[in-house]
């Protein structure tokens, strides 16, 4: 308590001396997250695989009984995962160093997949580092179950008008209501296999265990960069991915992977309407140039056929008058020609008739 | 409003509103500035 | 006969049986939905949340319907008028298209009712979802407004058809920026799970993928919808849109060819940015080989020859392909490269009623296709505005 708020005190001194960075130019940002952030620390050396984590949860949240009691062990032989009256399960894996129990629940990332993907932000990563769901603007799009990684958001498809999406909280609600102090799975734990605490100081003790205890740990927290860091920090004696933890995630974060590709599409509704206009005015203008270029075409085409029929006519017309001229030419030389032989012809009959 | 931003989620999901604004005002401006370029090229 | 048994003979013709019938499916279906909510249709569960009313009613249908802005565009802003008999058709599809992915949906919606929220309520504006969505609901209403033109004619509304006519630049721009946006956002919608979508099919260019093989599904899609509709909508076709068809099919092929050959690289540049090459040889990267050269570069090649060689023929079979090629894509990236690491019995496979719906609504936009272009002037012109183009 005295120690919370000792930290409580320090996480508001840290917040007004320390005003985040601006924002850098380029995507260069850099988010440190809530000072203060809360997280749980799970020790798969610790846990007994006594699901009394999941009685803790079940009765804090006001579930209903499960089919097979919480007291049946053999459920973690089978593995589960969330479901709608489970924010939590534990599972029992066989690895190579015998079995171990793993406790499955949100990791309430510090840059979390769901609320990057949430088309009404029905997340979001609070102070306390929690990840909540506002039920109230939910659509029932589902994405964020498409963007966990982990697998973890449950929907109640079976409820017609009023169906939600379900995951843990961390207590968040209970916990600013005053109702508990401690998350109710942790409240349970019998072995301190979970521990409460800042994020930071979490780190801190697990890399204490790691190094008290090198050859009982793999040197590995998960969940310190694992899709850029979650608020839920596991440190196992056997590998990861045999405990069902993917090792495959990467260390970028959903907002991150999201932020690339919305910077991109941002430039289209400025450049496209460039382009396309450009091309618009060019084809136009290509179109008005071929446009008037075949109208002088047909002008020219027009002015040169008149020329040529009036050329034609003129040269037409000059024929007739020559042939006419010819023609009458002929007629006067045949009329004389048939006048002269008259004539001579007639001189014969009458030798002279008047001189 | 400076001071509530401490996640890139938070960061992102405040930018990105200005940044859709933005895009809806390219696209009226964009209608209204060609009409001004070329208002008066009418033949 | 009389006139009365006539009509009921012309009524009830195969297709308007069996579209009946699956009218009558589809509302049953739509009871059941929404009265016992979408667990007691589907087989969706936790760890499948989307299925194949996301991964074919709304990607597919989104894709396909991409012909309304490739034609439009062609026609009004890259200058290819001597095709603009094709624009009419491409939008009617596009719009019917759109329309009714935005039916579709509602049947996904855990409260379709709430739809409106991302804009009215509060804004997740980092989700490409909100991306999607938004430019969805815009370029809706811009295919609305290009298409209102037709039944404004068949209705004689001059001064408002004139109105809208008159915008038809301006729209066509909005409907290729909108157009690029949410194609490519849908492709988007993948990139915040690199650990859940199969690394031959995700990549950091998947916005750009689905944007460019938009461009190839929308111009065989505008060829196979020409090719299906041509004998049951024939009397309805002007000799301008019969005299340009052809032409039309030569135009696209070519264009389909080329952007499927851009695709075809952009692809394996993915790859081999990514170095992928060794997956190739994996059972996936067999699968993956069957998508890109038996449904990319095979109809490529197909349709660069059908031009060449005029052969309409092969032309409309590529055009098929392609379109299955574009199906086969994106049911690949949303099921089934999507979990790929989950074991089998976790995967996912469709419930008899979602393959019910998705048919219910597919035969909707058929049968809105054939009343709307067999009154209005989608393939003819209208005699009082025949002049313009």
């Amino acid at each position: 308590m005295k120690r919370r708020n000792f930290l409580g005190l320090m996480g508001a001194a840290g917040v007004s001396a320390a005003l985040p960075t601006k924002a850098q130019a380029g995507g260069n940002v850099h988010f440190e997250g809530y000072p203060g952030s809360k997280g749980v620390l799970f020790d798969a050396n610790r846990c007994i695989g006594c699901r009394k984590c999941e009685i803790g949860c079940n009765e804090v949240n006001n579930l209903p009984q499960p089919e097979k009691p919480f007291t049946d062990l053999s459920v973690t032989e089978t593995t589960r995962r969330t479901e709608n009256e489970a924010y939590t399960v534990v599972n029992k894996y066989e690895t190579s160093g015998g079995p171990v129990f793993r406790k499955i629940q949100c990791m309430h990332c510090l840059e979390p997949s769901c609320a990057s993907a949430c088309f009404v932000a029905a997340f979001s990563k609070q102070p306390s580092g929690a990840v909540v769901y506002d039920e109230s603007v939910c659509v029932g799009c589902r994405y964020c179950m498409i963007a966990c990684p982990f697998e973890i958001p449950t929907y109640t498809y079976n409820d017609p008008i009023t169906p939600k999406v379900i995951k843990c909280d961390l207590c968040d609600a209970n916990i600013n209501a005053g109702k508990i102090s401690v998350p109710g799975c942790v409240n349970k734990c019998p072995k301190e296999a979970l521990v409460y605490g800042e994020r930071d100081e979490l780190i801190k003790i697990a890399r204490n265990r790691l190094e008290a205890n090198p050859e009982k740990y793999i040197d590995h927290i998960y969940g310190e960069n694992e899709v850029g860091g979650t608020s839920w920090l596991f440190i196992s004696g056997v590998p990861f991915s045999e405990i069902g933890l993917r090792e495959d995630l990467g260390t970028v974060s959903g907002p991150e992977l999201n932020s690339g590709a919305l910077s991109v599409v941002a430039m289209v509704p400025a450049l496209w309407p460039l382009l396309l206009a450009g091309v618009y005015g060019i084809t136009k203008r290509t179109d008005k140039i071929n446009t008037k270029e075949k109208a002088d075409a047909v002008a020219k085409a027009i002015a040169e056929t008149q020329d040529k029929a009036s050329e034609d006519m003129k040269a037409a017309m000059e024929r007739a008058r020559n042939d006419k001229e010819a023609t009458v030419k002929r007629e006067v030389t045949k009329a004389l020609k048939e006048a002269e032989e008259a004539a001579a012809a007639g001189d014969g009959e009458k030798e002279e008739e008047g001189a | 409003m400076v001071q509530s931003i401490y996640t890139l989620q938070d960061f992102l999901l405040a930018t990105k509103g200005w940044v859709y604004l933005l895009m809806g005002a390219s696209l009226v401006v964009f209608v209204a500035y060609w009409k001004f370029l070329f208002s008066r090229d009418k033949d | 006969m009389t006139t009365e048994s006539v009509s009921k003979q012309s009524l009830l013709t195969p297709f308007n049986i069996i579209a009946g019938l699956i009218l009558l499916m589809g509302a049953a279906l739509t009871v059941w939905r929404f009265g016992w909510g979408i667990g007691a249709v589907t087989n969706l569960d936790n760890n499948n949340p989307w299925g194949i009313w996301i991964g074919f009613d709304l990607l597919c249908g989104v894709a396909l319907a991409a012909g309304g802005y490739v034609t439009s565009s062609a026609v009004y802003l890259f200058g290819m008028k001597k095709h603009h008999a094709a624009v009419r058709p491409a939008i009617l599809t596009a719009f019917l298209g759109y329309l009714f992915v935005v039916v579709a949906l509602q049947y996904d919606l855990g409260r379709p009712w709430r739809l409106p929220y991302p804009f009215v309520v509060q804004s997740g504006t980092t989700s490409m979802l909100f991306e999607v969505g938004l430019c969805v609901a815009l370029y809706l209403t811009v295919l609305f407004l290009e298409f209102s033109v037709a039944p404004l004619e068949w209705l004689g509304k001059k001064k408002l058809r004139k109105l809208i006519h008159g915008m038809t630049i301006v729209l066509t721009i909005f409907g290729v920026v909108l157009s690029t946006l949410h194609q490519s956002s849908l492709g988007a919608l993948y990139i915040i799970a690199p650990a859940k979508l199969h690394p031959l099919w995700y990549s950091s260019y998947l916005p750009t993928f689905f944007f460019v093989s938009s461009a190839a599904a929308g111009m065989s899609m505008v060829m196979l919808e020409g090719w299906i509709s041509h004998k049951p909508m024939h009397k309805v076709m002007s000799d301008d849109y019969l005299g340009q068809s052809d032409d039309l099919y030569y135009g696209f092929a070519k264009g389909a060819s080329w952007v499927l050959m851009g695709y075809f690289f952009i692809k394996v540049i993915g790859i081999a940015s990514d170095n992928e090459w060794h997956l190739l040889n994996t059972g996936w990267g067999q699968w993956f080989l069957v998508e890109l050269l038996g449904f990319v570069l095979l109809p490529s090649f197909l349709y660069a020859i059908g031009a060449r060689e005029k052969n309409l023929k092969l032309i409309k079979w590529t055009a098929l392909l392609t379109v299955l090629g574009i199906v086969l894509n994106r049911l690949n990236v949303s099921l089934i490269a999507f979990n790929w690491h989950l074991p089998s019995e976790m995967r996912y496979v469709p419930s008899w009623q979602e393959v019910g719906v998705t048919i219910f609504v597919v035969t909707m936009i058929v049968i809105s296709f054939k009343i709307i272009s067999s009154k209005t002037p989608i393939f003819y012109e209208h005699p009082d505005y025949k002049d313009e183009h």
